[in-house]
């Protein structure tokens, strides 16, 4: 035992140089790259569905965001990776105005969906909320039934005059999900008496009974085993067909599997955004490289 | 290795001890927590549960015509002020034929109470054919012959009644005369200044429509002060301030909130006096923080997830509240409700200075009439000098007890079900 510990040392150090090397690159690197300059790679598209520019978010004095701009392309997946702490869940909330519930959190920037200015203050956030969804990191069903789950988005915006059709939006987005085939019997029972992969797919499925164009997922799999990650990254891959998508994610490899492009937060400042298989086998900037091969994170 | 068990050992014994008399310590209180229920059980129900029977005498009484001054039973005049007294002083003179003295002939006619003369009447109303008949009836007794024939050999000593009495109500008892009927008086009047013609309906209807009053009051009040103070206020000093104050105002004595009621309801606003209305309004005032202060925490309780589920789906704060909020909020809103309600059922204080303690013989018909409570109830009946007071007042705690009882039965079944749905 003694000796294996005594080879795990030295082995320990070099990593925690290795980390602390890339942080003083890093910060060298912030300090030197002059704003806005610093986002290699390709963050902007043609024609995107959010036009995001210069967007900075503080709590209090605290900055937390530190000029991002980066575009999200009609029907892309995009995944927001990057160490704890880094801004990508704040960035992320930005998205649908989600920040707003916290007082102290402040957001500047420009931010469109399309030609809509989202933090414009004639804007209802209730409106832009049907048009971007969210789906959090534990999964979150009302204690209601699975139908009423689903039901709960269309019947607040009015979406359904008749049971009739309300039925058909509940049955098409379960089916979305993926979870009708197993829900189909006990529409009226507990949402919450669920496995947890389910739950997270009827989550998904209460986030699209709405017909968003965006869907933002915040680790969605992150509570999940194994088998109900891989059903939620194949449904990510079905939904994208139809719907825009931006995910967090802390696994390197969920990234890879279900996105398009990929960004790397560090610090609240968007290091690099590229394709995904760019930044997964040819990163661009050392700081990527250092995140995706293990070295911190 | 070794001396460290050794030391652990050591030490171990010491900890097992330790943890024996900290769970003797707590077997003690809950037994000696158990001991003065049982006590207070035991005395309650001892003195009370004679309360629930009494006692009536069988006599033949004759409706006659001209004792009663009663020609006509149809007209109400004359069967209100009928002699019926003078029918039953008659029957009792014909039951016992010696009595001669106005001494005794006054003893004699003390057996049977006051309150067997509206019997009486009651009778003639529903039977007029009754009038110049003759029939055997039973006849409430007197206070006191109720409590000599309740009372065992020894305690038969004390009897407030006279030798002669004592041996009429003997001679009833052994030829059968007498008989144990349930306390249907109880049940069924309002306060009286004869034991055996008191009941506690008019306590159970006023504390019923004060505590309807304080309910529909109290809970909407304090449910949207708590909804508003958790969700909808900005986070600044004045908040702080109003919070501070909901939990000092739950530290006030009860007797404050009667001064209040007293000055400012009464006095103030020219409420009248002694109604379950006002009552009710100064319960409010004191069930208030109860509420607003277990709502709050029920509020809190609910988890976040939920809250931002609902609003990524777009809903507004108001549907957030209403639809998700308040349902998950509600058991422990209710528990709140009903631990205040529960105070509020048992509060005496408050209630003597707005003028509840008053002494109330008709039953009140709603919110507006001048009523008691239960609680003012036992307090009057205790400080009675007669001795059926006594056991009376013990029956009333236990019916008060027996309605906080329900009252919390109703509260665990109503939550329970509440949390089942969800």
């Amino acid at each position: 035992m003694e000796t294996a510990q005594q080879l795990d040392k030295p082995a320990l150090g070099t990593n925690d140089a290795a980390r602390d090397k890339a942080i003083n690159e890093q910060a060298a690197m912030t300090q030197d790259t002059p704003y806005p300059d610093q986002t290699v790679g390709t963050p902007f598209v043609d024609d995107p569905k959010m036009r995001l520019r210069d967007v900075e978010v503080f709590y209090d004095d605290n900055q937390a965001i530190h000029g991002v701009s980066l575009d999200i392309g009609k029907n892309e997946v995009v995944s927001l990776i990057g160490p704890s702490g880094c801004g990508k869940s704040t960035f992320l909330r930005c998205l649908n105005r989600m920040n707003d519930t916290i007082d102290i959190c402040k957001v500047k920037g420009s931010l469109h969906l399309e030609s809509q200015d989202l933090y414009d203050p004639k804007l209802d956030v209730v409106e832009l909320r049907a048009r971007v969804g969210m789906v959090f990191q534990k999964p979150n069903p009302f204690p209601k039934s699975i139908y009423d789950n689903v039901a709960y988005g269309p019947r607040i915006h009015g979406l359904a005059n008749k049971k009739y059709d309300l039925d058909e939006i509940v049955e098409t987005s379960l089916r979305k999900a993926g979870l009708w085939e197993e829900v189909k019997d006990r529409l009226h029972a507990p949402g919450t008496g669920l496995s947890g992969g389910q739950q997270q797919r009827l989550c998904i499925a209460r986030t699209i009974a709405v017909s968003p164009e965006v869907v933002l997922m915040d680790e969605p799999c992150s509570a999940l085993d194994p088998i109900a990650t891989a059903k939620i990254e194949e449904l990510i891959s079905e939904l994208s067909e139809s719907y825009t998508i931006a995910i967090v994610t802390h696994s390197m490899q969920q990234a890879a599997r279900v996105s398009h492009r990929t960004a790397y937060f560090h610090l609240g400042r968007l290091v690099e955004m590229n394709d995904t298989e760019t930044v997964f086998t040819k990163p661009e900037h050392d700081l990527t490289e250092a995140y995706i091969t293990g070295r911190f994170g | 290795m070794s001396q460290t068990t050794e030391k652990v050992r050591k030490t171990l014994a010491r900890r097992y001890r330790a943890e024996k008399r900290f769970k003797a310590f707590g077997v003690g209180a809950i037994g000696i927590g158990l001991m003065a229920l049982v006590l207070l059980f035991t005395d309650i129900i001892g003195k009370g549960h004679s309360a629930f029977v009494e006692y009536e005498i069988q006599l033949p009484v004759t409706f006659d015509a001209e004792v009663m001054d009663v020609s006509d039973p149809r007209d109400e005049e004359q069967l209100n002020y009928g002699n019926y007294q003078g029918v039953i002083r008659d029957a009792l003179a014909d039951r016992f034929p010696g009595v001669e003295s106005r001494l005794d002939t006054r003893a004699l006619n003390q057996l049977v109470s006051t309150g067997a003369g509206y019997a009486l009447r009651d009778m003639l109303r529903e039977d007029p054919s009754l009038l110049g008949e003759t029939r055997t009836l039973w006849l409430l007794a007197d206070d006191d012959v109720d409590l000599f024939l309740k009372a065992n050999e020894k305690q038969r000593e004390d009897s407030r009644l006279n030798e002669k009495q004592q041996a009429w109500v003997a001679e009833l008892e052994a030829s059968g005369e007498t008989r144990m009927v349930f306390n249907q008086s109880l049940f069924s009047y309002g306060d009286s200044r004869e034991p055996e013609q008191a009941g506690i309906l008019g306590a159970i209807l006023g504390s019923l429509f004060t505590m309807i009053v304080t309910l529909v009051l109290s809970f909407p009040i304090g449910v949207a002060a708590a909804v508003y103070l958790e969700e909808f206020a900005p986070k600044n000093r004045f908040t702080d301030f109003i919070e501070v104050n909901i939990n000092n105002l739950a530290a006030v004595p009860s007797i404050i909130f009667g001064l209040l009621g007293l000055a400012v309801i009464i006095g103030l606003f020219g409420l009248p006096r002694s109604v379950p209305l006002v009552g009710g309004i100064v319960l409010t005032l004191m069930t208030l923080p109860t509420i607003i202060i277990s709502s709050r925490a029920a509020i809190k309780a609910v988890p976040p997830s939920i809250r931002q589920a609902a609003m990524g789906l777009g809903a507004s704060k108001m549907q957030v509240v209403l639809h998700h909020v308040l349902p998950l909020a509600l058991p422990g809103m209710l528990t709140g409700a009903i631990i205040g309600m529960a105070q509020a059922l048992g509060e005496t204080a408050p209630l003597l200075m707005i003028g509840m303690v008053a002494f109330i013989v008709d039953l009140p018909a709603g919110p507006l009439d001048a009523a008691t409570v239960l609680p003012v109830q036992i307090y009057l009946w205790a400080d009675s000098p007669e001795q059926s007071f006594e056991s009376l007042a013990s029956a009333a705690i236990m019916v008060l007890l027996a309605f906080l009882i329900t009252m919390n039965t109703l509260a665990v079944i109503l939550r329970k079900r509440l949390e089942r749905r969800w």
